[in-house]
């Protein structure tokens, strides 16, 4: 009882109850009011941060070619990396609301071509200089730049025109984009001083936290901004560091030491021995990262769409989900919009495994019954080989010679994903449905790697993108994906939520979908109690 | 001149001429790897125009001859150039993780090598009897354990049951020497134990066969015991084969720990060429082959001039 109280408790403490609904469910447990009440005190007590101390974080995805160029951030560890040195015009909250940065306030025209970001005065650099809309447009112009090799050009590509007046800048885009606040809070977008043209990979930004030491591949340590903005709402330790450790058992058993305080991506499969540890808390969020098989539409037999919808319908996606994922996630539809994003359409069917279906669309499909190759790779996701299995397993079963090969980890990006035409692959996901459709599905997408060209879905996709009308977009939107899960060549079986682990000590978690560690911020946000 | 030092010379001379046929052949191997580094960098955001540019600047369009010797000329003043990923200096990179690198083979040596021997000598001394067969029989076991089993039974072990030592190995400039040698507690046991048995075999090896000859009878029927007989007449002449195959271990300790590094998170050089390989960053790569080559040749060199001198006919020329 007393466990279920505590908890009970905490959860009041930060808000996800109300005190009312606390003294209820108390009672209900047999509680006297005193006892209720000061386990109420002594949660709200722990709830209030405390400063101090060294906050670590190990981590899985940092490689000791690591750059501080958030042009260049790529893997885990480099984008933690930014989140703690670097602070966006915005930052996506966990609710999915706009959590508003450097930018205090964003307005827009009547159809979202031109957007006004005023700019919040005295936030200062980590080398004293004051943010300034000068360097707001500096930051986005360097990641228009080619040679920048930024990850984030595709977002920056489409506007036109950046303009600096006293604390305002103003954005002109070609066309109108009703998500543009969301596309500021993309990672690569760090604002620095001058835009980081003179040394991208200085580290100076504006963010909670300075570099002390950064040793790529190994740690970063950082030491506390003392002039950080918010400081009300974070920056709680004196110091936070983040150790690579990319071993999933090293991880693993450096926080049971209590070497690091927190982990990321802990193995689905060690999920319920940790939990038999009392000094570890399993943190998991749904996110909006999922797990794909995809096939190139424009290359034979997946050139055939009865032969897509057979290999669609071959698929277990429950059992997938147990069997690789332990249950830590959702199952997906073949398009890569789940309930995580704003305007999500969930009256579209579930695709379930059907193997008569499926028996039925290969042999209409006319494939003269030769090996379909399915390409995979122990790093292409967690599991990959596991689930690879499993398919070939479902679809032999149905009638299909699904076959799977197995290709080394090292050059599988620039071997295999975007080049072979049936592979296996992930994504992260993006905050809003217009980003993820447009990075992957639009025909001119840079990283469209079903090659998935189709005008009409181009047409509603930008169309959707200047409509402000929300039930207007939600259903262009369902459009969109109806398109994707019938025509595509994405076949989606599941979600994957972000699954960590941290030590009981740690306090101030809130899941986050954005990303892993509460999207970057844990070492911000977190103290420990 | 006097013979041993016109050998050593000799010796000395033919791992210059190794070494650079080795930085020939690392030049080539890199060549052959498919792919190019600026393809590696822009990965799937590479366009033709962004892969000429980048290759440009690069220098990666000059003939491969021009780019080994313009290399060449850089290794030997000591510039390495720098790492085309993050752009760190490399022989600064790869300086400090070299000396991580030699600490942890020099602990892992220290305990290692001494161990070897005597439990090699145990061994030979009651050869056939249960020291022999128990001794065998333990590093046997340990030899047999791949690395990362062993690092993570020792993890288990070492920090979960018994928590006396930490999982993650990093060591930092400014560490005190103790809390250095704290911290790297864990490799080195994994590497002791890889390593015991091969080295206390050969020796045990070596030894039996020496017992063999006649001046071994010699020396028992002069009534010494048997420790003796074998640590002051058998062991000398069983130098050679004993330094070699330390040597090599010593090698491996020192370029084929990637496996323990990466369990442990120790920051040394193994890991820091497997990241560099998987994005075809060449110029750290040619500097660490060539530097693990080095290695190589210089115990190698070390073992036929310790070997050299060992030996009583050649130290004594008529």
């Amino acid at each position: 009882m007393n466990d279920q109280l505590k908890q009970l408790a905490s959860m009041t403490a930060k808000g996800l109850m109300s005190r009312r609904e606390f003294n209820t469910r108390a009672a209900a447990l047999g509680a006297g009011s005193v006892l209720s009440s000061s386990l109420l005190a002594t949660a709200v007590r722990a709830q209030e941060p405390k400063k101090g101390g060294v906050l670590r974080a190990g981590m899985q995805g940092g490689e000791s070619t690591n750059s501080l160029d958030p042009a260049l951030a790529a893997s885990e560890v480099p984008f933690a990396v930014s989140m703690t040195w670097g602070e966006m015009l915005v930052d996506v909250a966990p609710d999915n609301s706009i959590d508003y940065r450097i930018a205090e306030e964003i307005s827009s025209n009547a159809d979202a071509t031109e957007w006004k970001f005023k700019i919040r005065q005295g936030v200062e650099f980590h080398d004293g200089k004051t943010v300034t809309a000068e360097d707001v447009v500096a930051t986005l112009k360097r990641h228009t730049d080619e040679k920048s090799q930024s990850g984030a050009l595709g977002i920056v590509q489409g506007i036109s025109e950046m303009i600096a007046e006293g604390d305002m800048v103003t954005l002109k885009l070609a066309s109108g984009n009703a998500d543009l606040p969301y596309l500021m809070a993309d990672y690569h977008l760090v604002i620095q001083p001058g835009g980081g043209f003179e040394n991208p990979a200085a580290g100076i930004g504006a963010g909670a936290y300075k570099v002390a030491i950064n040793e790529p591949g190994v740690r970063h340590v950082f030491e506390r901004h003392p002039n950080y903005w918010d400081a009300a709402n974070g920056a709680h330790a004196d110091q936070v560091e983040i150790i690579v450790i990319n071993d999933n058992t090293a991880r693993t058993a450096a926080l049971q030491a209590g070497q690091i305080h927190m982990m990321n991506r802990v193995d689905p499969k060690i999920v319920e021995l940790l939990k038999s540890n009392s000094d570890i808390t399993i943190e998991h969020a749904p996110g909006r990262g999922h797990y794909v098989f995809i096939m190139h539409v424009d290359k034979p037999p997946f050139d055939n769409n009865d032969l897509r919808m057979a290999l669609k319908l071959a698929i277990n996606r429950q059992e997938m989900l147990d069997k690789v994922l332990g249950g830590l996630g959702s199952v997906g539809n073949d398009f890569p919009i789940n309930a995580a994003y704003p305007l999500f359409d969930a009256s579209i069917p579930q695709r379930e495994y059907d193997a008569a279906a499926a028996a039925e669309f290969y042999k209409k499909s006319g494939h003269d019954g030769s090996p379909i190759i399915l390409r995979t790779a122990a790093g292409a996701f967690p599991g990959a080989i596991d689930a690879a299995n499993l398919y070939a397993a479902s679809a032999n079963a149905a009638g299909i010679p699904l076959q799977i090969k197995l290709e080394p980890d090292d050059g599988y990006w620039s071997n295999v994903w975007n080049v072979e035409p049936f592979c296996a692959s992930y994504w992260g996901g993006r905050p809003v449905q217009d980003q993820m459709y447009s990075t992957a599905y639009l025909s001119t997408a840079d990283w469209n790697d079903t090659k998935f060209r189709n005008p009409h879905f181009d047409e509603v996709l930008i169309a959707a993108r200047g409509e402000l009308d929300e039930t207007k977009r939600k259903a262009m939107y369902s459009e969109l994906a109806n398109i994707l899960r019938d025509e595509g060549g994405l076949i989606l079986p599941m979600f994957n939520d972000w699954v960590e682990a941290r030590r009981v000590e740690v306090a101030g978690w809130t899941p986050d979908p954005n990303g892993e560690l509460m999207n970057g911020k844990a070492l911000i946000k977190c103290w420990i109690a | 001149m006097h013979p041993i030092l016109k050998l050593v010379v000799q010796r000395v001379a033919l791992g210059l001429l190794l070494l650079l046929a080795v930085s020939a052949v690392i030049f080539l191997g890199v060549e052959a790897l498919p792919g190019d580094t600026a393809q590696a960098i822009l990965g799937q955001s590479a366009t033709p125009e962004a892969l000429a540019n980048l290759r440009e600047k690069m220098g990666l369009n000059e003939p491969p001859l021009t780019r080994y010797f313009n290399w060449l000329g850089g290794v030997l003043t000591g510039d390495l150039g720098t790492s085309l990923t993050n752009g760190a200096d490399i022989a600064q990179s790869i300086g400090q993780r070299l000396g991580n690198t030699l600490f942890l083979a020099g602990c892992a040596a220290v305990i290692s090598v001494p161990l070897a021997i005597i439990l090699g000598l145990i061994a030979a001394r009651y050869a056939g009897r249960w020291p022999d067969k128990l001794i065998s029989a333990v590093t046997l076991t340990t030899i047999s354990l791949p690395e990362f089993v062993a690092a993570y039974f020792v993890i288990y072990l070492l920090t979960q049951l018994f928590p006396i030592f930490q999982p993650v190995a990093m060591v930092f400039p400014g560490m005190s020497f103790w809390a250095k040698l704290n911290a790297v507690a864990l490799p080195v046991i994994v590497l002791v134990l890889v390593v015991l048995a091969h080295m206390m075999r050969m020796t045990r090896a070596a030894i039996l066969n020496v017992m063999q000859s006649a001046y071994i009878e010699t020396a028992e029927l002069k009534g010494l015991s048997p420790m003796t007989v074998i640590w002051r007449h058998a062991f000398p002449n069983a130098i050679a084969p004993v330094v070699s195959v330390v040597m090599l271990n010593l090698a491996y300790l020192v370029v084929g720990v990637v496996v323990v590094e990466v369990v442990f998170s120790y920051n040394a050089l193994g890991q820091y060429l497997v990241d560099h390989v998987t994005k075809r960053d060449l110029p750290v790569v040619q500097a660490v082959g060539l530097i693990f080559a080095a290695v190589y040749i210089v115990l190698n060199m070390l073992a036929d001039i310790i070997g050299i001198l060992a030996n009583p006919r050649l130290r004594h020329p008529k």
